[in-house]
């Protein structure tokens, strides 16, 4: 369904023309501040922006009111063309609270929009916020344009009619904010007002009729005082024609798998053990029963590991997710399905590490976890996905791989990507190539021995399932024989078979398109990014293009094996910059593997990379770099 | 259709079997290939799943499928196989190392959730494909190579145990007595519902005779006692003893001095654990204990059939799976040419 902005309600205000907006609401975790931004997003996409969201929360369910580490955000960028991050620094910053406020200030630009419900603003909350004095100054008043609104009171106006509690009243208030920020933004309350529908209509007619009232009269707040002369219009976005969706890194991953089990004839088998921020997996997967989807919640990580192995033998599209430290527990699990040659997905939304680390923020730093967490020659093929509409793909392509070379693969998201969103260009289910999967018909007697272990022209095994007749055969994680698949620890074989696995997983190579590159193949600075920091490095690759910079982007999709032109291309320039959220995993593999000197550009923060640090991080590097030793751009 | 008659010969795999001579192995083994042609299941639809340990190199000898899999984990790979195919036969072959130790967590899950499987426990009460270090069914004070000053680890009872995950099969065989045994197996795998067999198996190399009470014959009689499901529990060379209960505890009485009416009979239908984990707690010398089956309770559903009936509940409401429909559901927008 398409909607419009309700420009025809701006009466006598000035409206501006804006390229993109990039707006962050933040307050309590108790505040709805992720319903707020997953509301703005939602309808900024319906009205044909180009969106992209980043929600940051504490890892406290509720951390103590009003404090800092209970601080919520979400930050959301939409704009009039394709946009590829949810933006570096804010325009306009919504705080509920004096923690909201202090915590995200900073990334505010100068001369942006402080939106603050200054009834959040109370001696008592100061005080929660370890503050003496009201954050609100005369030098904040000089550098943004604050704007201090009593949300609380006029929420209470607003529901009075209703006979609300006074909690359930001030519970609307992020509704009010919402009213606002979308009047401001000239945002249409058409779908929050069906979401508000949906949600409570039936159930909680009485809480649907608050916050609507609420969300109205944030609307009207603006309209009518005079606090603000100004709002803003963002366009739509000349995105690629077709229909569009706005999908969150998780949801696309599940998608993506009922995709793949669609293309392959076969029913998805998912078993997981709840990890953040994985877990949104098991729970969309939970509800597409009718798929023929199975979901088991198992009892640990190596259980969910090994029941999807279990299916994976049985013939069924197994799959398997986590974040680092439940991968941790798979490892065996996972070195058992490389040697028994099932297909199987194991995917990592990775996270700050090491251990529990920073388990709502995100790094990506299992990258080497992935390479060699497993006991004796286990190499595994490894897909990244870049964003969060991309996970629709890296799972079909995770698939495609797992069967037609009879391996586990390791599909890595993380938290970033996980939970931020985009809009996702819905896909013809009717245009999508098949995923062959063959499974031997039943044997005869006097038919030649069945070889478990015999190869095809990709090094795979067939893939013989239970109840198949004359196939009956053994796998197990002592070393095979050849061929027959017999326990055998000869010395010769075990060197010939470990060979031949991982040739096998070399060989995938060849099956796998050539690295693309964005701008020149040869040049000063070849930029080598992976997974969630793709948005980031494309916008400030761009940009520097546009000044003049002669520097190009490799985003690398297979990680293992890496496609078979890298090496050349990393050659082909002068320097090769590995911007990562570690310390310098990929850049260890490359220099490992290529023997070319890259330079690292690392941070581990729990946060992604701004486009403004990359930019000058490539600006420093190809300064240095440039064959005529004059300044560019 | 003729189906072909299977014998014990034709579920025997064509690999060498490298147990230790002697081992009580041999003996499950052969019970089992005994017991699988009467079963009517075909070869290819019977799978064996196994962890680590001397036990768990079952499956290679077994012409049916197999996998022989990690430390303590077969339970979990028996249920990702049994929830999407509800039709095979899926046979557990664990340890009291593998499935008490390593794999405690699973044990206790896989027979709480009465997964569709059959699970036969062998029990040595020692650690024998590592060398003989003590297990957490070995008796305290053990004296092993890991243990020089005797283990100061309290026993782990697998029954009581899995009577308190509130299993609906629960029962004990020996490797020596093989006609109870079989018995003992056929019943596992008629049930509906995970089954669970612990089998008394020496270990004649790093536990020699730890349960020669129970399997001597000579000893068998005074020393454990058979459980008959609606009978006294009587035992003894000249069957002049029983169980009585009193509160909250069993005795031995002798027959002389009470009528065997007054004696405790056997209920292994009870919905209710507790007679069966009372059961479960008598442990020789101080009492006989029981083998046969503790508990065989039925009309529990299964795992498999409800994540099955589920899938087909989903199917029936929601119609057959559309993914068109699903991918554009919700809030979409359309940008134009």
């Amino acid at each position: 369904m398409s909607v419009q902005p309700e420009g025809q309600l701006i009466a006598d205000k000035e409206i501006s023309e804006v390229d993109g907006i990039t707006v962050r609401l933040a307050g309590d975790s108790g505040d709805g501040m992720q319903l707020l931004g997953t509301q703005l997003t939602n309808t900024s996409a319906l009205l044909g922006n180009d969106v992209a969201t980043f929600p940051d929360f504490p890892a406290e369910i509720r951390a103590p009111r009003g404090t800092r580490a209970g601080v919520s955000g979400f930050q959301v960028q939409f704009a009039n063309s394709e946009i590829f991050t949810p933006g570096d620094t804010l325009d306009a910053l919504v705080v509920m609270n004096p923690a909201a406020m202090v915590t995200n200030i900073a990334d505010l630009r100068r001369g942006g929009l402080l939106i603050v419900n200054e009834d959040g603003f109370d001696a008592k909350a100061l005080k929660l916020a370890a503050l003496t004095e009201d954050p609100v100054t005369e030098e904040i008043e000089d550098r943004y344009r604050v704007f201090k609104v009593p949300m609380t009171k006029l929420t209470r106006d607003a529901v009075k009619e209703l006979g609300l509690g006074m909690k359930e009243a001030d519970r609307c208030k992020n509704f009010f904010a919402m009213g606002l920020v979308y009047w401001l933004f000239g945002r249409s309350l058409e779908p929050t007002l069906r979401f508000i529908d949906n949600k409570f209509g039936k159930k909680l007619p009485d809480v649907a009729a608050a916050n609507e009232k609420a969300l109205r009269a944030g609307w009207a707040f603006g309209e009518t005082t005079e606090t603000f002369g100004i709002t803003y219009r963002v366009a739509p976005a000349k995105l690629k024609p077709g229909t569009y969706k706005n999908m969150m890194g998780n949801q696309a991953l599940a998608w993506g798998l009922l995709a793949a089990a669609k293309r392959s004839g076969k029913e998805v088998f998912y078993s997981g053990y709840p990890i953040t921020p994985a877990s949104d997996i098991l729970h969309e997967l939970s509800r597409y029963k009718h798929f023929g989807t199975r979901t088991f919640q198992a009892e640990d990580e190596i259980s969910a590991c090994c029941a999807a192995i279990g299916a994976a033998f049985g013939g069924a599209m197994a799959v398997t997710a986590s974040s680092g430290p439940g991968i941790a527990l798979k490892a065996e699990a996972m070195g058992l399905g490389f040697i028994l040659e099932l297909p199987l997905i194991v995917i990592n939304v990775q996270r700050g590490g090491p251990s529990t680390g920073l388990p709502t923020k995100t790094e990506q730093s299992d990258l080497l976890q992935a390479m060699f967490n497993r006991n004796g020659e286990a190499p595994l093929p490894i897909i990244a996905a870049q964003s969060p509409g991309d996970c629709f793909d890296a799972a079909q392509e995770a698939w495609r791989i797992a069967v037609k070379f009879m391996t586990p693969v390791i599909l890595l998201s993380d938290g970033y990507i996980a939970n931020g969103s985009e809009p996702w260009k819905v896909p013809d289910v009717n245009e999508m190539e098949p995923i062959v999967v063959t499974h031997p018909p039943d044997a005869a007697e006097g038919d030649a021995p069945f070889m478990p272990y015999a190869r095809d022209e990709n090094l795979a095994r067939p893939w013989a399932i239970p109840g198949t007749a004359g196939l009956m055969h053994r796998v197990g994680g002592l070393e095979k024989a050849d061929g027959s698949g017999n326990v055998s620890y000869d010395p010769d074989n075990h060197q010939l078979m470990t060979d031949k696995r991982a040739a096998k997983i070399e060989g995938i190579a060849n099956d796998i398109p050539a690295q693309e590159v964005f701008g020149e193949e040869s040049g000063d600075v070849l930029v080598i990014s992976w997974g969630g920091t793709y948005g980031a490095c494309h916008t400030a690759i761009e940009r520097c293009q546009r000044e003049g910079l002669s520097v190009s982007h490799a985003h690398i999709r297979y990680m293992n094996p890496m496609p078979a032109n890298l090496g050349d291309l990393m050659r082909s320039f002068r320097k090769v910059l590995v911007p990562e959220l570690n310390s310098g995993q990929l850049r260890m593999l490359l220099r490992a593997k290529y023997l070319v000197d890259c330079i690292g550009f690392n941070k581990v923060k729990g946060k992604p990379f701004s486009v403004s640090e990359l930019m000058d991080q490539i600006h420093e590097i190809a300064d240095k770099t440039n064959a005529n030793g004059q300044k560019v751009g | 259709m003729n189906l072909p008659v299977l014998k014990a010969a034709d579920f025997a795999s064509d690999q060498d079997i490298r147990w230790c001579p002697g081992c009580g192995d041999y003996s499950i083994l052969a019970q089992m290939k005994k017991v699988l042609p009467e079963l009517g299941i075909p070869r290819e639809k019977t799978v064996f799943v196994s962890g680590i340990g001397c036990s768990s190199r079952f499956p290679y000898y077994m012409n049916t499928y197999g996998m022989h899999s990690i430390h303590g984990r077969a339970p979990t790979f028996a249920t990702g196989l049994k929830a999407t195919r509800p039709d095979l036969s899926v046979w557990v072959i664990t340890g009291d190392g593998d499935a008490l130790s390593i794999g405690g967590n699973h044990f206790i899950h896989v027979l709480r959730r009465n997964l569709d499987i059959n699970v036969v426990l062998f029990n040595n009460r020692i650690y024998g494909l590592t060398k003989g270090q003590y297990s957490p069914t070995s008796e305290e004070g053990q004296v092993t190579k890991s243990t020089p000053m005797g283990s100061i680890d309290h026993p782990l009872n697998p029954l009581s145990v899995a009577i308190a995950a509130e299993a609906t099969f629960v029962a004990r065989s020996l490797d020596a007595h093989v006609k109870h045994l079989a018995e003992t197996l056929k019943r596992a795998a008629a049930h509906k519902g995970t089954s669970l067999v612990e089998v008394y198996q020496n270990c004649n190399v790093f536990n020699d005779g730890a349960m020669a009470y129970a399997q001597e014959k000579s000893q068998r009689l005074e020393n454990t006692i058979e459980l008959e499901h609606g009978k006294p529990l009587i035992f003894g060379t000249d069957r002049d003893k029983g169980i009585r209960q009193v509160g909250t505890q069993l005795e031995v009485v002798n027959l002389k001095d009470v009528a065997e009416d007054d004696l405790l009979f056997h209920d292994e239908k009870a919905m209710d654990p507790s007679l069966h984990f009372l059961l479960s707690r008598m442990r020789h010398p101080v009492m006989p204990e029981p083998i046969g089956v503790f508990r065989d309770v039925e009309g529990v559903a299964t795992y498999d059939e409800q994540i099955n009936d589920q899938v087909a509940a989903a199917k029936a409401k929601h119609g057959e799976a559309d993914l068109n429909a699903l991918f554009n559901s919700g809030d979409t927008w359309e940008v134009a040419s």
